[in-house]
């Protein structure tokens, strides 16, 4: 087995007397992809924001290729070493970006803070390449492009640092299905390519399905399921995961029993 | 027009044009659309499809400066040509629309009795003691106590917010109910609990519905027929289930297959490539054609025709399950 | 595969370009400033070259708007008084502005303790009448321009301030600000290099408000005698100086300065809201 890039073990956070996220412990192999699945209040995207180091633990340790960063990065160097660790993706593409920078100063941006007294210009043609926008897309504002160019621009920017771990927060999820599924391929691609790790926090079992490898499912801040997609998808062990398969709308649904089910969990 | 003995369509769109300042053609280009009493129809498309002007068109909510060719019949009467105190009243008593983001559409100051009182009382189809009547009625029947009366929207999950949004929209009994992404906000296991809602009520009170929704699985699950719309026309029409098994319009089928589905294997999806065509483009020919792959001279000539699949190859449905 | 790159212009470009009454505000504002700037060369005469035979005179071909009590020229003393009457208010804009941001910016950025300390030393700023501030420290540093700017420049401070804070604290909650933590950036320079130029339309345009009250002000302080120096043209100094020519008669040396205080202080106003509307209405 790969050794584990992302290791997080018993992290716990609570907002007063709500416990957020309470001993949520899970490991991301090199090159690897796992999903985190639940619902709003499932403490997913929390889980996610203390991995960035948007937030932090109360309790419980994240190890990136076997170096901790738990507490507050001090310095220059720790917090820059901290953002070639883990980079994120957020869900909303129309306020993820300033609107004032154009794709090309977002990028350089980057590219000079983490990689001082280089030419940047091949790079930055290189990193629009990877992510399907064309050179003539650098000079745009984000205003002037649409949702799905938006998150290419925004994966773009985080491949820049050269990451070992990407944290996806919902970012598909703002997307229309066409658009959602280019820029899925695309992050499938750019894990073949690069090796990157993905965390990928969702609520949508389907892009589960389609682009992870492992899966924790969440609710009330606790893992109730984790293990490889494909066997939690097709024998959900869990009766809450039953319950979110169940959701999932089709031809022949029934939403009544769904509901009923809900009830009686 | 209507035999006397024939029951009015609660919805009844014809050859609905939508002009807007500033573009090159019609947002919405000839949209054809039914919705009979006490069934549910879905419109299903990407943003920028036209779906949700539409729907909104039913209500008289046009975006400013828009101009309209066709009709758009509710009840048997055109919303196009009515004033604004009918509009008021059309839209506090025959029609009635769920919004997408339920906390934008409800103030959060007033309490839920307010809210759900207000249209009636104002437009003074019922007294306060009725007013409130009806509310814990539609309350009890969206499957909530009465107590909620007096509680503020703040106090309330986002399940529970939008049910009492179907409730407030039914408060003026009306023969239309129009859904835009009712579920889009909701978490997966309250939307069934919604949708069910919504199916119950329709049997309980003979409401027609138009469903308005980017999910292809959702329409499918919960329509008797479906219309899928692209680029302001609606391309394929057609039962929900025919349809989601064997889409005939390429632009269905290549939605269909984009999406990510629960029954599919891993791997890569079957994207759609490009965009849709933008507003300021004049459109000559099929508004797919750019983006389909079985694409002829033909389709970037000549529009298709609107019923029932607008396309100049359909495709054929799969042999083995005809 | 590759994106094709489309540009969406906003629905706001198709709104009718601009009010009759905005552009003739804009107009006027751009001839103070501009009479101001060519005062010494525009000015006829020197302002305080005094004729007393001809005081108190009417407009004639010497005079353009007359003479004034002391016998001096109303036309070139209104031009330069422009420059004294537009520079006070620019001095306190400019300061209370400036202060006023940084104070905003780390209140609202770093919260906790210092937001609590910073908010309620400006609202004791805000209890205490500016006008009365700026009295007692005329009284204290005498006679000059700066003592009443400076005083005007702190009772302007809180409202630039809290208007920064509020903005910084809705800014910071976007998810860009974020992305930006998450890349490495240190909080100085996000906040320089992002949030500032995000928030600075919107704090610039209450500014250009702010300037026409502070006109407003500084030109009741020159009349009450504080302030500006007995000889330097002002506005409000020099309807100070009028009063007596109205009790003669003679109000043109009074009612001009007068109506150009308001007008400039109305033309203010209307270019800044406006201002401030339009970037309102500027979503991302």
């Amino acid at each position: 087995m790969t050794e584990a890039v992302l290791q997080v073990t018993g992290l716990c956070r609570a907002f007063g007397s709500v416990r957020a996220v309470h001993e949520v412990s899970f490991s991301l192999p090199a090159g690897g992809s796992l999903g985190i699945v639940g619902e709003s209040g499932s403490g997913k995207t929390t889980t996610a924001r203390i991995v960035v180091g948007l937030e932090q633990a109360d309790a419980g340790e994240v190890l990136v290729r076997g170096r901790a960063r738990t507490g507050r990065a001090r310095g220059r160097a720790e917090r820059l070493a901290r953002a070639r660790e883990v980079q994120m993706v957020f869900q909303d593409p129309y306020l993820s970006l300033d609107p004032r920078t154009s794709v090309e100063a977002v990028l350089r941006e980057t590219l000079r803070l983490h990689f001082p007294g280089t030419d940047h210009t091949t790079r930055i043609r290189e990193l629009l390449d990877q992510v399907g926008l064309g050179t003539r897309a650098a000079d745009a504002l984000p205003r002037q492009l649409s949702g799905g160019q938006r998150q290419r621009v925004a994966i773009a920017r985080a491949l820049a640092v050269e990451p070992a771990v990407l944290v996806l927060d919902e970012a598909v999820a703002a997307l229309d299905v066409s658009v959602q599924a280019q820029v899925l391929n695309l992050l499938a691609d750019i894990r073949e390519r690069t090796g990157v790790g993905y965390l990928f926090i969702t609520h949508d079992l389907g892009v589960v399905r389609c682009v992870t490898d492992e899966v924790v499912v969440m609710r009330h801040g606790r893992i109730v399921e984790a293990g490889p997609t494909t066997e939690v998808l097709d024998a959900p062990r869990h009766a809450y995961t039953r319950l979110l398969l169940e959701s999932v709308p089709r031809p022949g649904w029934d939403p009544d029993r769904i509901a009923a089910a809900r009830r009686a969990l | 027009m209507n035999h006397p003995e024939e029951r009015v369509n609660a919805l009844d769109i014809r050859g609905l044009r939508l002009h807007l300042p500033g573009a090159a053609r019609p947002v919405l280009d000839g949209v054809d659309l039914t919705v009979a009493p006490g069934e549910t129809v879905a419109l299903v498309g990407e943003s920028g499809s036209g779906k949700s002007l539409t729907s909104r068109s039913a209500l008289g909510l046009l975006p400013p400066g828009a101009t309209t060719g066709g009709s758009v019949l509710v009840d048997g009467e055109d919303v196009l040509t009515m004033g604004p105190d009918r509009l008021r009243a059309l839209r506090t008593g025959r029609a009635a629309m769920v919004f997408q983001d339920p906390r934008a559409a409800v103030n959060p100051l007033r309490r839920i009795g307010d809210f759900l009182t207000e249209g009636v009382r104002r437009t003074g189809v019922l007294g306060k003691a009725d007013a409130d009547r009806r509310a814990a009625e539609l309350l009890d029947a969206v499957g909530l106590g009465p107590e909620l009366l007096r509680r503020y929207p703040g106090q309330l999950s986002g399940g529970m917010l939008q049910r009492v949004m179907i409730a407030g929209a039914l408060m003026g009994d009306p023969v239309l109910l129009l859904a835009d992404e009712p579920t889009t906000a909701l978490d997966v296991t309250s939307q069934a609990e919604v949708i069910a809602l919504l199916g119950q009520l329709r049997e309980r009170f003979g409401t027609g519905l138009l469903f308005v929704t980017h999910d292809l699985g959702l329409a499918a699950a919960i329509s008797d027929r479906v219309h899928v719309m692209y680029a302001g026309r609606i391309v394929e029409s057609g039962p929900a289930e025919a349809l989601f098994e064997r889409p005939r319009h390429p632009y269905t089928a290549a939605l269909l297959a984009a999406t990510p589905r629960l029954d599919a294997r891993p791997g890569r999806l079957a994207a759609i490539d490009g965009q849709p065509p933008d507003l300021r483009q004049d459109l000559t020919g099929c508004a797919f054609a750019a983006r389909c792959p079985y694409a002829t001279g033909l389709c970037h000539e000549e529009a298709p025709g609107p019923w029932p699949v607008a396309c100049h190859h359909p495709l054929e449905g799969n042999p083995a399950d005809d | 595969m590759s994106a094709v790159l489309t540009r969406r212009p906003g629905l706001g470009r198709l709104r009718s370009a601009r009010a009759p009454l905005h552009l003739a505000c804009l107009g006027f504002v751009a001839l103070v400033v501009l009479a101001a700037l060519l005062a010494p060369w525009a000015a006829p005469d020197d302002p305080n070259a005094v004729d007393l035979g001809n005081a108190l005179a009417g407009p004639s071909p010497d005079h353009l708007l007359g003479v004034d009590a002391a016998g001096r020229d109303t036309l070139s003393r209104l031009l330069l008084g422009a420059r004294t009457s537009l520079l006070g208010p620019l001095g306190v804009v400019a300061f209370s502005t400036v202060a006023g941001v940084l104070v905003g910016l780390v209140a609202g950025w770093r919260g906790g303790w210092l937001d609590s300390v910073l908010s309620r030393s400006t609202e004791l700023v805000f209890a205490f009448p500016g006008m009365l501030l700026a009295i007692l420290i005329v009284s204290v540093y005498g006679e000059g321009l700066l003592a009443p700017v400076l005083a005007l420049a702190i009772a302007y401070l809180p409202y630039v301030s809290r208007l920064t804070r509020s903005l910084v604290l809705a800014e910071r909650e976007r998810p860009y600000v974020s992305a930006y933590r998450v890349q490495g950036h240190s909080a100085a320079q996000i906040c320089l290099r992002h949030v500032l130029p995000n928030i600075a339309p919107v704090v610039l345009a209450q500014s250009t408000i702010n300037f026409g009250y502070a006109l407003m002000d500084l030109a009741g302080l020159s009349f009450l005698g504080l302030g500006v120096p007995a000889l330097t043209p002002d506005w409000g100094r020099m309807v100070f100086d009028g009063q007596t020519a109205i009790q003669h008669g003679y109000p043109l040396s009074a009612v001009l300065p007068c109506v150009l205080i308001v007008l400039t202080v109305v033309a203010f106003n209307v270019v800044g809201e406006r201002w401030a509307d339009r970037v309102a209405r500027r979503t991302p």
